[in-house]
């Protein structure tokens, strides 16, 4: 037998409950995607795109100097050297320039890399176009390679008059674990090639037996 | 429908009853408060001097975080809900909570929570490590083992959590007596109704945020991994809008304690009980606009420095109400000092000053100095422990004789008041000067520079744990051997809870009472 009291707290208990489990998928599912949006938009947490610009038929405006650093930042550096040979480079908003960032792999394992962008001062991110990056995709590397990444870019002339330099900073970050996939069709698709140097070949089954290893370990 | 508990352990067990239930936080929550403070003279104990005396930094990161994670979640939370359970029903004149049997579950789903958490210590790995914070990717990536356990154990409080706060909203708005409207309950119930809403609002996104480092760790998604495209920051921001109103549920049912409390021992009734109930409500509308003044130094622009920084001392003003209030209900009041006002006039003073540390801390380019440094340690331990736990003290003081039907020895209860109040003070106050001074927080050795400072630390923290001894003695003595308290205890306390006898009746306003 209910009361109209009992009815009440029932409606009452099944509504807090509801808006508990709201906020709980408002957090897991919302939150997160809201937050990648807005700092998408407002290029506040440094990100630069991770899409490629497509350059259109820009002026280069060659009264502007802007100086551009670069920094590459390593975590795990007992297992990669990464570093950025040009330090720092002049460019003209709208020039297309290209540089390199240098990484060698001085682990004995395939290893997959990410590198995570990040720029300062925030508000010149989205004026920042990368027409080809290195951090668009992984990097496979095979053990002892040594590989020069490239980047080419524009600076948009829309960037703020009160800029004269900024700062881009890559930081790797070792993946191979979850790109186990990914390595062993690199290790298959450069065999096939022959593009491998010749130790490199004779180290392969080794270095994919340990890698195999390495997955079992890790699950 | 007179009858009495149930004997033997099943009353304990399946108890659907209100006083049983907090009874029986209360008593979890001072286990826990034992347990955290062990961890926490482990601490003081390896600070005494600098160098590594006593335990490996491992084992101490291991005790700052269960330390905060106990004291916080085990402690005071549990605390307040148990002192909602026993007065709630009796203030408003309802003869019970209004969902009996979750109120059951909400309680016993807590001890196993918690023995999980401390049961971490002897994983191989250890206990979480990454303080009480637990910032992503410490948390995730770099996390022991152990840390899977930790996520499920604040799933299961978040439960508990939630659920009592659902109990809570439901008593109030539903089982007052006739005649009681929302202007006329007591504060606590105002400030427990506020808090309830704020625990069903963040409860939720602190399972979220624990959920989604589950996942990171075991499912392969990236919400805060870099490599994958995810953003550690996401992990403070999250982890903070759930983390500031957590404060404020720490501390606004603390201003209802006190809010009882004060005008019995000033004998006048509380001056602007109306402001009082809209201060509530806007420090707990505030708490949800400044969370991202625990990360002005991640890197923010500066329109967000400066809007976190006003709104978060605007929170100045309706706790400058509070605080007011109080001291204008004490002023040419016929006070007397007994112990539950001795503890709620230390909390008028020692709060205040937390509150004063935290108008520093407020001022973003002033926090770029102090944060992550002992001043942040000494605001908050002001604010927690001179507010929430001396409050819960006070109220003890003040209800346990219509608790158990007993009276306390005054005398000893004094003792106590005196010894924590010392301990407390020598213990936090030097952390400010150690903090100014450069001394970070979470380590487990420092510079001889700030030796001094934290060998008085230690000392008074040896000594307010003394005291709460002490407090544990009183109160079994109070219910093996105290002498028997009226039914009115107090000679000007005001409220349905002193109507009843002492000790409270198993079962109180079967019938509505007469406002």
């Amino acid at each position: 037998m209910k009361t109209q009291a009992d009815k009440h707290i029932q409606r009452l208990s099944f509504k807090l409950a509801l808006l508990a489990f709201l906020m709980f998928m408002f957090c897991l599912f919302v939150l997160p995607p809201l937050y990648q949006l807005f700092c998408e938009v407002t290029g506040l947490n440094g990100k630069t795109s991770n899409q490629a610009y497509i350059a259109k038929q820009d002026i280069v405006d060659h009264s502007r100097n802007i100086t551009i650093n670069f920094i590459a930042v390593s975590h795990n550096n007992h297992i990669w050297t990464f570093s950025a040979p040009e330090q720092s480079l002049v460019v003209h908003p709208g020039q297309i320039t290209t540089t390199k960032f240098r990484v060698e792999n001085t682990s004995g394992r395939w290893i997959a890399v990410q590198a995570v962008p990040s720029m300062v001062p925030i508000n010149a991110t989205n004026y920042f176009n990368k027409t080809e990056c290195f951090c668009f995709n992984r990097q496979i590397l095979a053990p002892g390679e040594q590989s020069d990444l490239g980047l080419q870019f524009i600076v948009d002339s829309e960037l703020p008059k009160a800029i004269k330099s900024l700062t881009l900073s890559y930081t790797l970050f070792d993946i191979s674990e979850a790109s186990s996939k990914e390595i062993q069709a690199e290790q298959q698709h450069r065999i096939g090639l022959n593009l491998s140097r010749v130790d490199n070949l004779i180290t392969l089954p080794n270095a994919s037996e340990q890698n195999t290893e390495g997955n079992a370990y890790g699950r | 429908m007179a009858h009495g508990p149930a004997p033997g352990i099943g009353r304990w067990l399946f108890t659907t009853n209100h006083k049983d239930i907090g009874t029986m936080y209360l008593w979890f929550s001072f286990a826990m408060f034992f347990v955290g403070g062990l961890f926490a003279l482990v601490i003081r104990a390896e600070l005494f001097e600098p160098g590594l005396q006593i335990v490996e930094p491992e084992f101490f990161n291991q005790m700052t975080t269960l330390h905060g994670l106990i004291m916080v979640f085990g402690a005071v939370m549990p605390a307040f809900v148990g002192l909602a359970n026993w007065m709630l029903p009796l203030m408003i004149g309802a003869p019970d909570m209004a969902l009996p049997r979750m109120n059951n579950w909400s309680f016993w789903i807590l001890p196993f929570a918690f023995s999980m958490l401390i049961g971490t210590l002897f994983m191989p790995g250890g206990a979480p490590n990454f303080g009480w914070t637990f910032y992503a990717p410490l948390s995730t990536t770099y996390a022991p083992p152990s840390v899977t356990v930790f996520i499920f154990a604040v799933h299961i409080m978040g439960a508990s959590s939630i659920m009592g706060a659902i109990n809570i909203i439901a008593t109030i708005l539903n089982m007052r007596a006739p005649g009681m409207s929302m202007m006329k309950m007591p504060l606590f119930v105002w400030t427990w109704l506020i808090t309830a809403f704020l625990l069903i609002a963040v409860m939720p996104v602190l399972a979220g945020v624990v959920t989604m480092m589950l996942m990171d760790i075991h499912f392969g998604t990236s919400f805060f991994n870099a490599a994958g495209g995810g953003d550690p920051v996401l992990f403070q921001h999250v982890f903070w809008f759930f983390g500031h109103p957590e404060v404020y549920i720490m501390i606004l049912p603390a201003f209802g304690v006190i809010s009882a409390i004060i005008p019995t021992f000033a004998r006048k009734p509380l001056f602007g009980y109306s402001s009082m109930v809209y201060a509530t409500a806007s420090i707990a509308f505030l708490s949800f606009i400044v969370w991202a003044h625990h990360m002005f130094t991640v890197g923010m622009p500066l329109a967000g420095e400066l809007i976190f920084m006003y709104a978060t001392m605007l929170i100045a003003v309706p706790t400058g109400v509070k605080v007011f209030n109080w001291i204008t209900t004490m002023w040419r009041g016929a006070m007397t000092f007994e112990a539950p006002m001795l503890f709620s006039i230390a909390f008028v003073i020692l709060f205040t000053i937390g509150g004063f540390s935290g108008l520093m801390l407020a001022i973003a380019p002033a926090d770029f100095q102090y944060h992550d440094t002992y001043f942040v340690v000494a605001h908050f331990h002001y604010v927690l422990v001179p507010g929430a736990i001396f409050s819960i003290t006070a109220g003890v003081y003040y209800w346990l004789p219509k608790w158990c039907g007993k009276m306390y020895n005054e005398t000893l209860a004094k003792t106590h008041f005196w010894i924590a109040f010392i301990g407390l003070n020598i213990t936090f106050f030097p952390m400010h000067f150690s903090g100014l001074a450069g001394m970070p927080r979470r380590i487990p050795d420092y510079n001889p520079l700030w030796a001094d400072w934290n060998m008085i630390s230690s000392i008074g923290a040896f000594l307010f744990g003394a005291a709460q001894v002490l407090f544990l003695f009183i109160v079994i003595r109070t219910i093996f051997s105290g002498r028997p308290a009226s039914d009115q205890v107090w000679e000007s306390a005001e409220g349905l809870e002193w109507s009843v006898a002492s000790p409270a009746p198993y079962h109180t306003f079967i019938k509505a009472p007469e406002i």
